[in-house]
């Protein structure tokens, strides 16, 4: 391959405890850590090691967002993607929206494999790399566990709910990751000093994309409804004489 | 006049149980009509069983050989063109689902609403984000189809003792062939299915092996529950990963969740919350799983498990 292209996402690091803002018009983000969404760091992870086992010339790491994504893409340059795009967008944006400005990026750089992770932790939408496969005519290989490359074809396997499905595509394609697919490496420091020296790009959204419309708006976030405090038993006795009152057990 | 199309799941031949909840989901929007899609290479066992689903006015049948798996690539282009007269193409927010929907949506340029928990208005639907920590409201704008997948968790299968009729479906669509199915591996067991249980039995990494795992076997053998795991116990290598719970595997609502050796990570905590009664047994007494639980147990579960097995469902 010549190019692998990785699509990142900057959320609230998935260690935070996250707390709905009172008006409910979002959560708070203001002090709050940010990482690279943990199903993009293993996308990159996989990108990473095709380009080092040979099969691989150059890994690409992209995202949209604000200017403080620089942050995560320097993040990625650092695990050891060669150059970065940061589409910059003010706003917050839709999985079509993203998955239609991926699209502009491949069509600019022409990958054979573009691999995201299979959900974003924030919106936890599940969307974007299936959208972005569909637009772009090629296949999906979604939820993916295993990733072997045979020439132009791979087969993946993926984590379904019967079990492990394998199946096959053709590149150029759609991968996106789940949670077995490899363990990301760590990132050491004299790669972050070396990072700062890759090529980051900025790409204002408005020359990728002519529209911008929102198709689903966000009304209100609320705190979820709390599960009534509940009771410590002390012995295996008292917890089937709990169980038998709620009528659960015979 | 606004139409729902359900887009059937089947494991195998056989329709699967998330295509009557997504029924249910549809019976809310007030829409004149609910028509279930099965694709398939045989269709008549799924299509005979979701024509029984109270609510359904009919069914279609695509029938090919190319059908006889669920690759996205190949169902997409065939549901989009049948979802041209729908307002509403709905379907479940399993692997299947959320494989395939977000494809049909981008074929027909319209953005996604992911796992509705409760529908609020005909385009207003209520969902989780951040593994379930805020509920956010999202609308459709009129005039937009709304493709959207159902939090199976969220709702009850629709009731059944309809016998609605069933059509074959005809669709102009082009059908690729960069994508083929290799193969699916599942593990023979003979217990309830995690995502309709009435009981389900998880164990975490405080089970501490595979051949450990055997205990909750026997005790979910035993009272007749399905047996899930956490992500720990999958990364372990304990068991299979089709059994982890949890924000990026399967979200459950049995009415009685029993939890042995897991902590409770905020991941897994999203994917148990709508269970009836939650029990947590853990030797941890600040394991994160109590702040939920409705019983807990502090203590061994070595012991307490065959205690357990031997005083339940006699």
């Amino acid at each position: 391959m010549n190019k692998i292209l990785v699509c990142l996402k900057r959320v609230v690091d998935y260690n935070v405890r996250i707390r709905v803002k009172p008006d409910g018009s979002g959560v708070v983000t203001d002090g709050v850590k940010m990482s690279i969404n943990p199903f993009d760091e293993i996308a990159l992870e996989e990108a990473l090691r095709l380009k080092e086992a040979g099969n691989a010339e150059e890994v690409i790491v992209a995202t949209i967002g604000p200017d403080d994504c620089q942050q995560q893409l320097r993040t990625g340059l650092a695990m050891g993607a060669d150059r970065a795009i940061l589409v910059e967008s003010g706003d917050e944006i839709d999985p079509l929206a993203a998955a239609r400005t991926f699209l502009a990026l491949i069509e600019k750089e022409a990958p054979e494999l573009v691999v995201l992770g299979k959900q974003a932790i924030d919106d936890d939408c599940n969307q974007t790399g299936q959208m972005l496969a569909a637009l772009w005519g090629r296949p999906q290989a979604t939820f993916a566990s295993k990733f072997e490359l045979t020439g132009d074809t791979a087969r993946v396997t993926r984590e379904v709910d019967a079990g492990l499905e394998t199946i096959e595509v053709d590149l150029p394609a759609v991968l996106t990751t789940d949670l077995r697919l490899n363990e990301p490496r760590y990132v050491k420091l004299p790669d972050i000093m070396k990072a700062k020296k890759k090529p980051l790009e900025t790409i204002g959204i408005s020359e990728l994309l002519s529209d911008l419309e929102m198709q689903i708006k966000a009304s209100n976030w609320a705190a979820p409804g709390q599960r009534a405090k509940g009771v410590l038993v002390n012995s295996v006795d008292e917890l089937v004489a709990a169980l038998k009152d709620k009528g659960l057990a015979a | 006049m606004s139409k729902v199309l359900v887009i059937a799941e089947l494991d195998g031949h056989a329709l699967n149980p998330s295509t009557a909840k997504c029924v249910a989901c549809a019976s809310q929007l007030s829409a004149d009509a609910i028509d279930v899609l099965v694709l398939s290479d045989q269709c008549s066992d799924a299509t005979a069983t979701a024509a029984t689903i109270d609510g359904v006015s009919k069914v279609l049948s695509i029938e090919a050989i190319h059908n006889a798996n669920p690759l996205a690539a190949v169902l997409a282009p065939q549901i989009a063109a049948a979802a041209a007269d729908y307002e509403y193409v709905l379907g479940p927010s399993t692997t299947f689902g959320k494989d395939v929907m977000p494809r049909v949506a981008a074929l027909l340029n319209v953005g996604q609403v992911s796992d509705i928990m409760a529908v609020e208005s005909p385009r207003s639907f209520k969902r989780p984000v951040y593994a379930g920590n805020a509920i956010l409201t999202v609308e459709v704008p009129e005039g937009k189809k709304v493709i959207a997948t159902v939090r199976t968790a969220s709702w009850k299968e629709a009731s059944s003792g309809n016998s609605a009729p069933v059509e074959a479906l005809t669709v102009d669509a082009e059908i690729p062939v960069h994508t083929r199915f290799v193969e699916l591996a599942s593990e023979a067991n003979e217990r309830p299915d995690l995502q309709v249980a009435k009981k389900v039995i998880s164990g975490g990494r405080g089970i501490g092996s595979a051949e450990n795992f055997e205990l909750v076997y026997k005790l979910a053998d035993k009272i007749g529950a399905g047996v899930g795991a956490s992500r720990a116990a999958v990364d372990a290598g304990y068991v299979a990963n089709d059994m982890q719970v949890g924000q990026t595997g399967k979200i459950i609502a049995p009415d009685l969740y029993m939890a042995f050796g897991i902590s409770g990570a905020i991941q897994h905590l999203t994917g148990i919350k709508d269970a009836g009664t939650i029990v947590a047994i853990n030797k941890d007494p600040e394991a994160p799983i109590f702040e939920i639980a409705d019983i807990g147990l502090v203590g061994d579960l070595f012991e307490i498990i065959p205690e357990l097995e031997q005083k339940l469902g006699d």
